[in-house]
Parts: structure tokens; C-alpha cells; sequence
């Protein structure tokens, strides 16, 4: 979309013509692999890439994309939608959070609707501008609604220590990260849902490394490929996959090298270990409990946890999100095979996160226009 | 000495409105004369009245129906890159009437103001107006002033109304848009958007962003004279192109299809967009428009546009098909197909 020079690091990734010879390349190669093939990309921002450039259209007719549970908001519980509303409505709190986590639904309201109550929220690009509120406010207690998976937590983690270097007392942490890997476990773990081959997260890997999806390809005979954003990483990505399954290979290749070292981003690993330890229960709308994919803050930094520095309402209160919201979180239940889809569930009316989020799979199917035929 | 003088601090930058200005009194008549009649024109021979009274004889030429529109103005910052508050509120409304085919004449302009705001920030923004008013050749003929407490508004917020005249034989209407239809816009999409964006400061951009804003009806006239029956035309404001072309499209009851690679956007609005994961088209826009013109014209109002000060970066970017009926569809730089629905709610930043 530009009529000026091409914009650097952006443009050469979406060449209409080098993505024709991918999409050839593919063709080429899939009848050597020569059956059907569910492939997961398990990032949000892959699916909003796949249906936004109309990839999936564009591949061979055997090859199915399932949409994973990569996406920040669409994996927290209500229970913690409604926790950042209750300290929301607290008068001494600001809750400053990503704009992304708004419109999400809680049991009966979303912080944009808490927001219209009188509730000061707050939306900011960075945890290091929640701090500077704190800075600002400093007769307010400002609350960080922290969330998303390894890619924000290195940002989050070296600003509470920052936090605690200038010895900020009216900042904390409503801390909702979650790990990748135990997620991850739990999907290729389902028996229902037999994968052939897995796009793994770049922005994480760029943080986590290589090691880590080595380990998981390993142990589950899967062809893993990390893949960059642009709609070129992600054919190329997938191109990488079939030459895998090809040649009955199952190892980890690194399509984003450009940006995904191979250790990965150590000061930030250090720095995410030195505030936040691993915690079990933090399920998702129901019965899936991704083993100890929660993320806790470590004693020494308790001070900086609003969890323990507030009371948060029980869990009894939260009214549960529909059962389908998880099987298509969970790649089982294509967003249009849900019943609720494009009727009583819109983004206008959301029923569950998958539906509004940025990322959530529901809403780039709904906008991007997979709801019905374009042609 | 006025009586504003006297309660006034010495250094003029530091004169605030007070309740006081708002309350009916001698501060608020020496306000009104100070900032606004000053301003905006010289009183009429007998004094202010209550109403402005505009003579029938300048309405009985020139169109056979009167538009009337009005529009409410909240933009914070009240300064930014490209205009501020005062020229968004001029160009706006007289947009709103530009794009029915009418000829703007008159304005009104309604000043909500928080107590506090200096006197010199309000004699800027009224400069503004009366610069934009020029331009575009309409005159501010009447206007009322409120002062609230501290809290009850942000800073400054601008009404006005706009009336104008609808030549005989102008029907333009968003539910006439036909197959074959050729959608044409006039230049860069987003700029508005964007520069608020970055004069809110939260991003700290390299490169500053300049708003598009601009009045319209010089524009509408020369591509009314190129063709008079444009079939739809409308500015593109909040919710951006993508929501005009939802509105023509279910209004006329055809699908219009437009070309990614044809759709004009600066790079440094790219840029933002891409930070943000934000999207272009529904990004607002302040002086730019779209126009659903019959294929048998377009090249010449595309001339016309280009020739125009407002429209050097006109550019075809679609045409309208009979189906899906009611839909707007991207055709991708891939060769792909998406469909570019109505936005909901505002756009947020993606968390990573």
C-alpha cells in the first residue's frame, strides 16, 4: 500500500512477485510429501498475516492451517479480566495496560466499558510508560495489567527492575504473562488433533532461542519451522516445512534468522528470571490447564505484585465464556465451524476474546472476510 | 482601562478565561469583542444582536436548496502538525457541506471553554478560524461562548454549523453508486490520524507528521464543473476510507473493490501504522474525499482534481462491481481477495 519508495525491511518482504515463485515452489513440492497435512502456525500475528494477505487461498488444496492459541488476550481467563477491572475501580488505582486488552470481555465488562464507569484505565505502548505514570502520580497507585507471552516479558520484567533501582512505591504488576512452551505441550499433546508441522512463534523465539522448539521436535517427531511475519517469511516458512515432511525429517529450522538468534535474547532471559518464577493453576476458560505455563513474580519482588498487594474478587464470581471459545483457541473448532460465528458472536458483541482481539483468530477470519465467499 | 484590564495579571500571556468571562457580564462582552468580533469581522453599524441576519438576496442566486450541517470539535491536542482545533472546525463543517455539492457560505461557531485556558490560546485558535473562513470563502457571522468549571470540558471544544447552497441539478446521494462506477480519492490517506497520533508525543516519531487538513469546496466545485452528476462523494473522516466505501457500498447495494497497490499512503504514516499495527484505512482523515464518478467521466474529473491545489494527488483507486452486494473487497498486491468491513469501536495498538 504505497506509491513512494519502497519502505526498507518491510517491503521486500511482501513482493507480489518473489511471493509467486514461493507459492510455485510450494506447489512444486507438495505432491512429494503426498497426503493431507494440518500445519499449525501457532502465533496470532501468522493467522492475522495468513487471512490478511489471502495465503491460506493460495495454497495446495491439501494443506489445512490451524490456528493456534498464540494470542495474548485470547488466553486469559475471565477471572483475570474481571481482577483488572476490580483494581480498576479502586479510586487510588490507574490500570495502565496494552490497547489491545480493552475490548476484552470479562464476566460482565471490559476495561473500554470500566473505563466509560469512571474507572481510570490508562493504554500505553510500553510497561516503561506505566512507570513513568507512576512517576508522574506519585499520590496514585498506577497498576500495570501485565500480559502476553515471552515476547513482552523481557520489557515488563526489566521494568520492575527499574522500578525497584529508583525505588518507585506506587508501582505494580498485575502480572498475566504465560509461557509458551507448557501451551504449546498441551496442543501437541491433544489426541484429537494429530499436526504434521508447526510455524513456531518468531517474536518469541527471538527472546527464548532455538533450544527450547529443538526439544519439542524432537520429542514429538515434528517438523518445526520459526517464522518471520511478512506474508514471504511465512511462504517461505512454509515451503520449509513441506521440504521437512518431504524428506521425513523433524528438526527445527530458523526462517527469521534476521531477527531470532540462536540463544536467543540473553539479558532479557536474565532479566525475566531474576523477577518472575513459574506457577502452576492458570487456566484458561475451562477444563485445559496448560501445566505451570503461569508466570509468577518472585518473593523478592512481591512488593511490586498488585496480586498480593490488592484483594482480587474469587474466581466464584466469573460467569464462564462459551465452551467453543476454548476448542477454537485450541485449533480444534475452525472459527466459522462455531456456531456462534458472525451471529451472536461480532465484533461489535463479542462473546469471547478470540473475537476482538488483534490477534485472536475469530476476528481475522470475521474481518479479513474468510466468513464468506469474496469472489 | 477596560474592566477585563483591571482584574487581568500585567503579562497578557498569562490572562486566563475565568468563570467570570462566561458569566454574562462586562468581562464576557469585553471577551466577545476582544476575541471573537475582533476576530472574525467587524459588528454590524447597530450593534451585536441575538441572531445573525443574512440577506435573502445573496441566497436567491447561486442554488435551489439550502444545506445546513453541524459539527462538534474535541481534538486534543488543541495544536498540532498541519492546523489545530480552530481550522478543523472551519474546514470540517464547510467539508460537510462541500460534499453534498453545496457551496458553503456562513458559519456559526460555538466556544465551550474550561476555565483557565489563556486568553492567548483562544485568540490563536479564533485567528485560525478566521485564516481558514478566508480560504475558504464563508464568513463566521455568529457564535456563542461558555465558560465551565476546571474539569467539566478539556481545554477548548468548537461547534459550528454551516449553511450553503446546493446548485439546481446536483443530486449527490451515497446510494447511487452503479457497476461500473470508477471510485476515485484526492491523495494521501491518514494524515490526520496519524499526526494526532504523534502530537499526543507518546511515540516520539523521528519524522513529524503534518494533518491533511483542508477546506474541500474549491475542490467539489471544479470537479462539479468537470461532471455534474457525480454520483456519490463524501470526505473521509473518522473511520476513514474504509467506512465511506462500507457506506456507499450498503447504501447503493453493490460491492465496491478497490486495489491495495493503488491506495495512496505516506511513508511515514506507513510507518506508524506498521509500529501500531494500525491500518491505514481506517486511519481519519481532514481534507481528503471519495468519489463515485461514471466511468464516461472520470478521466475528466480526475484531470480536474489533479489540476486543483487540494487534489494533485488524485488517483483512481477502484470501481464498483454488482457483486457481493453490500461488501467492500481489497484486491491484494498478491493477487489475493479480503474483505475491508466496517471498523468497530476505535483502532487499538496490537500488544506485540
Amino acid at each position: 500500500m504505497s506509491v513512494g519508495v519502497p519502505m526498507k525491511y518491510v517491503d521486500e518482504f511482501r513482493d507480489p512477485q518473489r511471493a509467486r515463485r514461493l507459492i510455485a515452489a510450494i506447489h512444486a513440492l507438495y505432491p512429494a510429501v503426498g497426503r493431507p497435512l494440518q500445519l499449525m502456525e501457532f502465533c496470532g500475528g501468522h493467522t492475522q498475516t495468513l487471512l490478511r494477505y489471502g495465503i491460506e487461498r493460495l495454497l495446495p488444496e491439501g494443506i489445512e492451517m490451524v490456528h493456534g492459541p498464540g494470542c495474548p488476550v485470547c488466553v486469559l481467563p475471565r477471572e483475570r479480566v474481571d481482577g483488572a477491572i476490580a483494581l480498576a475501580a479502586r479510586p487510588e488505582v490507574i490500570l495502565a495496560t496494552f490497547g489491545d486488552a480493552m475490548r476484552v470481555p470479562g464476566s460482565c465488562q471490559t476495561l473500554l466499558q470500566a473505563r466509560a464507569g469512571g474507572a481510570d484505565v490508562r493504554m500505553v505502548y510500553s510497561p516503561l510508560d506505566a512507570l513513568l505514570l507512576a512517576r508522574r502520580h506519585p499520590e496514585r497507585e498506577v497498576v500495570f495489567f501485565a500480559l502476553g507471552f515471552e515476547t513482552t516479558m523481557p520489557a515488563t520484567a526489566l521494568t520492575v527492575l527499574q522500578a525497584a533501582r529508583q525505588g518507585v512505591g506506587n508501582f505494580s504488576l498485575f502480572c498475566n504473562h504465560i509461557t509458551t512452551l507448557p501451551t504449546l505441550r498441551t496442543v501437541l499433546d491433544d489426541p484429537d488433533m494429530p499436526l504434521d508441522g508447526l510455524l513456531a512463534p518468531g517474536h518469541v523465539s527471538m527472546v527464548v532461542g532455538m533450544q527450547p522448539f529443538v526439544r519439542v521436535a524432537a520429542h514429538y517427531r515434528l517438523p518445526i519451522v520459526i517464522s518471520g511475519f511478512e506474508p514471504l517469511d511465512m511462504l517461505q516458512s512454509l515451503w520449509l516445512l513441506l521440504g521437512q515432511l518431504a524428506a521425513g525429517r523433524h528438526e527445527v529450522e530458523n526462517q527469521y534468522a534476521r531477527v531470532v538468534p540462536a540463544a536467543g535474547n540473553t539479558p532479557g532471559l536474565e532479566a525475566m528470571a531474576r523477577v518472575f518464577g513459574l506457577q502452576a493453576a492458570f487456566d484458561w476458560d475451562g477444563s485445559v490447564a496448560p501445566e505451570a505455563s503461569g508466570v509468577r513474580m518472585r518473593e523478592e519482588y512481591a512488593h511490586f505484585d498488585a496480586g498480593r498487594r490488592f484483594p482480587l474478587p474469587g474466581r466464584q464470581t466469573t460467569m464462564p465464556a462459551p465452551p467453543q471459545c476454548e476448542q477454537v483457541l485450541m485449533g480444534r473448532l475452525h472459527p466459522q465451524a462455531c456456531r456462534h460465528f458472525g451471529s451472536d458472536c461480532t465484533p461489535a458483541a463479542p462473546m469471547g476474546a478470540l473475537m476482538v482481539s488483534a490477534e485472536g483468530a475469530c476476528a481475522a477470519c470475521y474481518h479479513y472476510g474468510d466468513r464468506e465467499c469474496c469472489a | 482601562m477596560s474592566i477585563a484590564d483591571a482584574f487581568a495579571p500585567t503579562d497578557d500571556r498569562e490572562r486566563c478565561i475565568t468563570l467570570a468571562h462566561g458569566s454574562g457580564g462586562a468581562l464576557m462582552h469585553e471577551l466577545i469583542h476582544e476575541v471573537f468580533v475582533g476576530t472574525f469581522g467587524a459588528a454590524p453599524p447597530g450593534g451585536l444582536e441575538d441572531q445573525a441576519r443574512l440577506d435573502l438576496g445573496g441566497f436567491s442566486t447561486g442554488g435551489d436548496r439550502l444545506a445546513l450541517t453541524t459539527d462538534s470539535y474535541v481534538v486534543d491536542p488543541l495544536f498540532f502538525p498541519g492546523a489545530d482545533i480552530g481550522k478543523l472546525a472551519v474546514c470540517g463543517t464547510v467539508n460537510d457541506l462541500a460534499v453534498g455539492g453545496a457551496q458553503p457560505r456562513y458559519l456559526s461557531c460555538g466556544m465551550i471553554i474550561e476555565e483557565g485556558l489563556p486568553v492567548a490560546v483562544l485568540q490563536r485558535v479564533a485567528a485560525s478560524m478566521k485564516q481558514a473562513a478566508d480560504a475558504a470563502e464563508v464568513a463566521i457571522v455568529t457564535g456563542d461562548t461558555k465558560v465551565v468549571p476546571r474539569g467539566a470540558a478539556d481545554k477548548l471544544f468548537i461547534n459550528t454549523a454551516g449553511v450553503g447552497l446546493i446548485p439546481a441539478g446536483i443530486e449527490i446521494a451515497a446510494a447511487q453508486a452503479r457497476p461500473g462506477d470508477v471510485l476515485i480519492i484526492n491523495g494521501h490517506l491518514g494524515d490526520h490520524g496519524a499526526a494526532i497520533v504523534d502530537a499526543r508525543g507518546e511515540l516520539a516519531l523521528e519524522h513529524h507528521i503534518e494533518s491533511d487538513c483542508q477546506a474541500l469546496n474549491g475542490l467539489v466545485a471544479v470537479m462539479l464543473a468537470a461532471c455534474a452528476d457525480i454520483h456519490c462523494l463524501r470526505d473521509l473522516t473518522r473511520g476513514g476510507l474504509a467506512t465511506v466505501l462500507n457506506e456507499f457500498a450498503r447504501d447503493s447495494g453493490v460491492c465496491l473493490r478497490i486495489e491495495e497497490t493503488a491506495i495512496p499512503v505516506r511513508d511515514p504514516v506507513r510507518a506508524l501504522c506498521e509500529i501500531l499495527g494500525l491500518d491505514p484505512l481506517y486511519l481519519a482523515n481532514e481534507g481528503k474525499l471519495l468519489a463515485v464518478v461514471p466511468a464516461t467521466a472520470s478521466a475528466a474529473v480526475l484531470a480536474a482534481m489533479q489540476a486543483h491545489p487540494a487534489g494533485q494527488d488524485s488517483r483512481i483507486i477502484g470501481e464498483v462491481v454488482e457483486r457481493p452486494a453490500g461488501r467492500v473487497i481489497l484486491a491484494t498486491a498478491f493477487g489475493g481477495e479480503r474483505l475491508v468491513d466496517m471498523l468497530v469501536g476505535e483502532q487499538l495498538p496490537r500488544i506485540c
